[in-house]
């Protein structure tokens, strides 16, 4: 270790690693993914993939990104559930490629991607 | 980024109950579903609630499974890993609010009140990976100090903050960085005290098992202040987990070049080693402990002069206990006036204890200072098992006193304890309820200083043993009114006459007992009776012939056949042939059975 930069740079890249680990506080963005066996038959795990992998690249570390049980509307997996700013927001019909964007515009940039969400179609 | 974190706990007590064994299971069945991109097994350090180990926290859910068995994770991997379905069953109840919703963990009694800064990475981080250290601001005061920081800065701050030693005498640790800093020395030591020995106090152990280089991190720092280059740890063998973390962590702190030659790229060189203790209670006091580093047999010497003058090997030393360091990387980041606005006026910040004995919630909490006796025992602790009623707390091991139930709003720092007869030791805190006989207890903690004297002086050799005498005696019931006051006049004795804490401290249960208890030993004294039924020989075990419905369950558990009878008749016990084992009171399906 020769330097304190050298210290930060690697406390940084080491967040990926521990990003997660606590309950989400108020101010984080949760992420959830319906990963029941309705959601996984519908091809919910790479769309969890795609959001770990973006969070990633992203370096973002106010995002908690989860599973969680059925959501009720099987038929609209799978579908990701977005807390943000005191509201919550429902893509359904999600694909790898949705989920991206919704990291980008939505969690990024603030813009929801109302295309996908619930009711929109 | 993981989407979900399983930490298991890996301190001692989890380890016992085979917490390993649930790692190893769960790291398997992760990789089996080929989840190991997503889902992040490690295990930590202590968590704190030993009395529901093994433990398991489950993020970011915060799930937090208590008592969990190696059969268990199959459910727990199939229903709240693959699924999303939290396993209720398993939850710690305290977390399961009414309505079946899950209560954060720090809204449990036992977490409200806690204020974690000594073992806030303990049930956190993986102790084994120096990386987790770092991603939690870890190392980030050992740089600041180097690149920021003149060496007087550092002890202004340590000075400032008000942190005192946790080791149990509460000198102010900045002072001893000073006295360290202005000896004149071609060579200076740190040096780190884990001889943990006290019965029943196992805070030290759960620092260094669950955060190794917040320990290494201050000892650097101390270095830096004083300006020395060596530094040893100084750990019980009877810590294997501890050593081999602590072993763990100062290779990878090495690899890293957090410890060697020219760290952060300044001229500062510091280097640590471990040093084994083989166990004696003695080796726990500075001036022995140092000897012991020495490769000499581990026996105190005279102070002055003190060990910031003339310490480990004729060197000035600085030697600070487990918790104290572990408080320093925090203070050095966060500030003085930070650490200064917890706790009291004249004991700032927080003090970890060892729960144990008589209550619900045996484990590792850490309080700020001044908080009182009762909030640590009922809110936190959770009062004493099966209603019985708290009688007293033991703090300080051998070397503290009791603190008797009127006393229990008495807001704890070192002062305050000091002043009720106890001290605050090293934070073992045991807790006594309405079964434990106090001069038994006294005889317990002076039986082990009678073993743990070194022999260097005569009165705490003979004393501690004339005194144990005295206590079997009372325990006995053959001591007079007079052996009472003959004992506490050897003990003045032995404190006056003693060279090193241990046989300054070793007449205190005793004392507080006396003081507290007087009752209780004259009871024992004049009545020929144990107010608790503790002491075998002065106990009787009889059978209510009222009671007594002639079941022979009693006769026939009875080891030494003292109980005689025919069946449906009344029993009777033959007090020559009884070993008083309790057996038959246990057995008595009537309640028939009772201590006289």
């Amino acid at each position: 270790m020769k330097s304190l930069e050298e210290l930060r740079a690697l406390r940084e890249k080491m967040k990926s690693q521990t990003d997660n680990r606590s309950v989400a506080g108020a101010d984080e963005t949760v992420i959830k993914v319906g990963m029941a066996t309705c959601g996984i038959a519908a091809g919910a795990r790479p769309v969890l993939e795609a959001l770990l992998d973006e969070a990633d690249k992203r370096k973002l570390h106010n995002v908690s990104i989860s599973q969680t049980g059925c959501i009720g509307m099987c038929r609209l997996e799978p579908i990701v559930e977005v807390f943000k700013g005191g509201q919550k927001y429902t893509y359904i019909h999600m694909t790898p490629e949705k989920a991206r964007k919704v990291m980008n515009d939505h969690v990024v940039n603030g813009n929801p991607c109302k295309e996908y969400l619930i009711g929109e179609n | 980024m993981f989407r979900s974190h399983i930490l298991v706990c890996g301190g001692t007590g989890c380890t016992s109950g085979n917490s390993m064994k649930i790692y190893d299971a769960l790291v398997e069945r992760i990789r089996k579903e080929g989840l190991e991109n997503e889902v992040h097994v490690t295990k930590t350090g202590c968590f704190g609630l030993c009395a529901y180990g093994p433990i398991m926290i489950v993020y970011p859910e915060g799930a937090f499974y208590s008592q969990v068995k190696v059969e268990d994770v199959d459910e727990i991997i199939n229903e709240h890993i693959i699924k999303g379905r939290i396993v209720t069953r398993l939850l710690y109840q305290e977390t399961v609010g009414e309505d079946g919703s899950i209560k954060a963990l720090n809204d449990t009694n036992f977490y409200k009140k806690q204020h974690r800064v000594a073992l806030r990475n303990c049930g956190v981080i993986n102790p084994e990976k120096i990386e987790e250290y770092i991603a939690y601001d870890g190392y980030e005061a050992l740089g600041k100090v180097l690149t920021e920081m003149t060496p007087q800065d550092v002890i202004d701050v340590i000075m400032q903050s008000g942190l005192r030693g946790r080791g149990g005498a509460g000198f102010p640790t900045g002072r001893k960085w000073q006295f360290a800093k202005n000896s004149v020395g071609d060579k200076k030591y740190v040096c780190c005290n884990a001889d943990e020995g006290d019965p029943g106090a196992f805070m030290d152990r759960s620092i260094l098992e669950g955060d190794p280089h917040a320990v290494i991190e201050a000892m650097a720092i101390a270095a830096y202040a004083i300006g020395s280059d060596q530094g040893y740890i100084y750990v019980r063998a009877e810590y294997p987990i501890a050593v081999q973390r602590l072993t763990i962590a100062i290779n990878q702190a090495r690899e890293y070049g957090l410890l060697g030659k020219n760290i952060f790229g300044t001229n500062f060189n510091f280097d640590l080693d471990i040093r084994l203790g083989a166990g004696a209670f003695v080796c726990g006091e500075e001036t022995a402990l140092m000897t012991s580093i020495e490769g000499h047999r581990g026996e105190p010497r005279p102070r002055p002069p003190f060990p910031a003058v003339k310490g480990l090997f004729g060197k000035p030393t600085i030697l600070n206990n487990v918790e104290t360091y572990a408080n320093v990387p925090q203070i050095i980041l966060k500030g003085a006036d930070w650490f200064a606005s917890m706790g009291t006026e004249k004991s700032r910040g927080t003090k970890v204890f060892a729960l144990g004995g008589k209550i619900h919630n045996t484990g590792l909490v850490e309080i700020p200072m001044g908080t009182t006796m009762r909030e640590i025992i009922y809110d936190i602790g959770g009062g004493c098992p099966n209603g019985k009623k708290f009688k007293a707390a033991q703090t300080g091991g051998p070397s503290g006193g009791c603190i008797p139930a009127h006393l229990i709003d008495t807001p704890i720092d070192y002062d305050n304890l000091i002043a009720i007869g106890s001290m605050m030791g090293s934070g073992g805190l045991i807790v006594m309820d309405e079964d434990n006989c106090m001069v038994d207890i006294a005889k317990f903690f002076l039986e082990f200083t009678v073993d743990e004297s070194c022999g260097k002086c005569t009165a705490c050799r003979i004393g501690t043993k004339r005194l144990y005498e005295m206590l079997c005696k009372v325990t006995d019931g053959t001591a007079t009114m007079e052996d009472l006051d003959k004992m506490e006049e050897l003990c003045y004795y032995i404190k006056e006459n003693s060279l090193c804490g241990l046989g300054q401290t070793a007449p205190n249960p005793v004392l507080s007992t006396l003081h507290y208890f007087r009752d209780e030993y004259e009871a024992h004294v004049k009545e020929k009776r144990c107010p608790a039924g503790v002491c075998k020989k002065l106990l009787r075990y009889q059978i209510v012939a009222d009671k007594c419905k002639g079941c022979t369950l009693c006769a026939r558990n009875c080891p030494v056949g003292a109980i005689s009878g025919t069946v449906k008749e009344p029993h009777v016990i033959d007090p020559n042939k009884c070993i008083k084992c309790g057996v038959c009171m246990e057995k008595c399906r009537f309640g028939a059975i009772i201590k006289a």
